[in-house]
């Protein structure tokens, strides 16, 4: 526990002490906050009653699609991983640390969104706080596990920026994060149901602040739950100690299988 | 002495369709420190990580105080201490973190001291990225050695190291050699391999080619020994004469260089000919094979000095 608590610490550290980290975790979703609070809430009114929960998806996403996965492969690539290995450090330490950092960077963060949204730019309020901080957690974990992956089975940074890309700039637009999925065209919202963030946006806003559902949230919660542990799990069964040694029969495309939730709801949510 | 500690049989490992090692076995004991040579691609990195439950041998068996290192890595992890050729280290990882870090997995208090009689006690803060190359050098072996291990693995440990830094390095090898410690040291490095090792396995192509103590290799090699002269009218440079025992001769920078069979026999005939020929000696020197002749000797017998008579 000592030696899991200091793996903690270190990787927390990390977050904050490596400038690439510490602009993804904070200082690009912070300013993406200000600069959205300042333009989205005066040139769109139904942007300020979603913008908390909006907001803390672009510092989940950033911190979990755009930060999280390149230090895996950087790590791996490196040979710091073998050197982990031969000194006892476990798989299951190195695919859960960063997942559980990225809970710490993330609720900082949202706490600082949270506080401040309201006063400053006269952000909808949580009907129900449980829900919000539930919702939050589960956010994080799925994108935490889904960044985890992608870090876990990309070969190359190259790699990483194409798979976290194909989520990250779809889910800005179509995600639900500046307009509501419900706006969208029928064949665009069915594409988007296969994006985690519309069914954190559902779940929260019907669940957390009280609004009309898109759909049934508790389809959201099941899809973002049932896809974040395939992730969590894939993340571990995948996990290589370095890439000239790559385990046989494990096939990274397995990584496609997280997606199954998302296509099953894409298919029965709007038929 | 005579505890087998690492035991090695016919081990084999088969990359795609490279034999990178073949049919290899040797055993090391207890307190001794044991150097695996070969050039490049000669496959004692993959030894090596294969006895680091790294890589799983194609076939043969591998063991570390009785230790299989593909199945019961858990258990090798206290009994073995590695310093990788590679950093091994996260760039922003500092030197007191990496201490604490890997010592808390080994389930050990860190070992400050042992960072400060390495001349990284002023380096506690400093990221391992900042750390210049012998320093990380320190610093890797420090990690490897902070739980006590019984055996520890050494990859090239002197690559990149200054002369200073080099000379502490071995100065820890024997301490740890002197408390018992085996070690199994891969270099290139000849004079190390000759200085600080007790016996060698010289690998070539996967296989080994000639394993004893380096003063048993280099016993066993053409036996030339090298006799070197230079006098004050240089008449040894221009001399057709035979001398006995003499295989090759070769001339360099002012001195004429013999490879004899037997020194006691040449130069007495060379001390006649400088006196006939009133010329006076300013440098003798007469040198027996070093590891080093007899590595080349034998991966690369067209090459070696001496070897071409």
């Amino acid at each position: 526990m000592t030696a899991f608590f200091h793996h903690f610490m270190y990787d927390f550290r990390v977050g904050l002490r490596d400038k690439s980290l510490l602009l993804l975790n904070y200082l690009f979703p912070l300013g993406f906050y200000l600069l959205m609070g300042f333009l989205m809430t005066g040139l769109n009114p139904t942007f300020a009653p979603t913008m908390i929960p909006a907001m803390i998806l672009v510092a989940v996403m950033a911190c979990t699609m755009l930060g999280l996965p390149n230090p895996v492969v950087e790590s791996r690539e490196a040979g710091i991983f073998r050197s982990f290995r031969i000194n006892g450090v476990p798989a299951l330490s190195i695919v859960t640390i960063p997942v559980l950092t990225s809970f710490a960077h993330v609720i900082l963060v949202s706490i600082i969104i949270t506080v401040t949204a309201v006063p400053f730019f006269n952000a909808g309020i949580p009907t129900n706080w449980g829900w919000f901080v539930m919702i939050g957690l589960l956010t994080i974990f799925n994108f935490a596990s889904l960044g985890m992956l992608i870090g876990v089975v990309s070969a190359s940074a190259r790699s990483i920026v194409l798979f976290s890309q194909l989520i990250f700039l779809p889910s800005m637009i179509l995600g639900g994060l500046m307009i509501p999925s419900s706006m969208l065209p029928p064949a665009l919202f069915r594409v988007s149901l296969l994006l985690p963030t519309v069914h954190s946006m559902n779940a929260w806003t019907s669940l957390a602040f009280n609004m009309k559902p898109v759909f049934d949230p508790r389809w959201s919660l099941l899809i973002l739950l049932s896809s974040g542990v395939i992730a969590y799990v894939l993340a571990i069964y995948l996990f290589n100690w370095d890439s000239k040694n790559r385990r046989r029969g494990r096939n990274p495309l397995l990584a496609l299988i997280t997606w199954v939730p998302y296509i099953l709801g894409a298919i029965f949510l709007v038929s | 002495m005579q505890d087998e500690v690492v035991s090695v049989k016919d081990f084999c490992k088969i990359y795609g369709n490279v034999n990178a090692v073949d049919g290899i076995s040797f055993e090391v004991h207890r307190g001794e420190i044991f150097g695996l040579l070969g050039p490049n691609g000669a496959g004692k990195t993959t030894t090596l990580e294969s006895l680091e439950g790294l890589r799983q041998p194609t076939s043969g068996s591998l063991s570390i105080l009785g230790v299989n290192p593909t199945l019961q890595s858990q258990k090798l992890n206290n009994l073995i201490g590695v310093q990788l050729q590679a950093s091994g280290l996260p760039g922003s990882m500092t030197t007191k973190e990496a201490m604490e870090f890997f010592c808390a997995y080994h389930h050990v208090a860190p070992r400050p001291d042992l960072l400060v009689r390495l001349g990284l006690g002023e380096k506690l803060a400093s990221q391992y990225s900042t750390l210049s190359t012998g320093l990380q050098r320190r610093l890797s072996l420090a990690l490897a050695i902070a739980h006590d291990p019984p055996v520890v693995l050494l990859d090239e440990p002197t690559a990149g190291l200054d002369v200073g830094s080099r000379v502490e390095l071995h100065e820890v090898m024997r301490e740890l050699k002197a408390k018992g410690s085996t070690i199994i040291l891969a270099t290139h490095d000849m004079a190390e391999a000759e200085k600080m090792t007790d016996r060698v396995a010289i690998l070539l192509k996967g296989k080994i080619v000639a394993t004893g103590s380096p003063t048993q290799l280099t016993a066993t090699g053409s036996g030339l020994v090298k006799i070197s002269v230079s006098t004050e009218a240089s008449c040894l440079l221009t001399n057709t004469t035979d001398f006995p025992e003499v295989s090759q001769k070769l001339l360099k920078d002012e001195y004429a260089i013999y490879y004899s069979r037997n020194a006691g026999a040449t130069v007495p005939p060379i001390f006649d000919y400088l006196k006939e020929h009133d010329d006076r000696l300013v440098d003798l020197r007469v040198e027996r094979p070093s590891l080093e002749d007899r590595f080349l000797e034998i991966t690369q017998p067209d090459h070696s000095e001496g070897g071409k008579s």
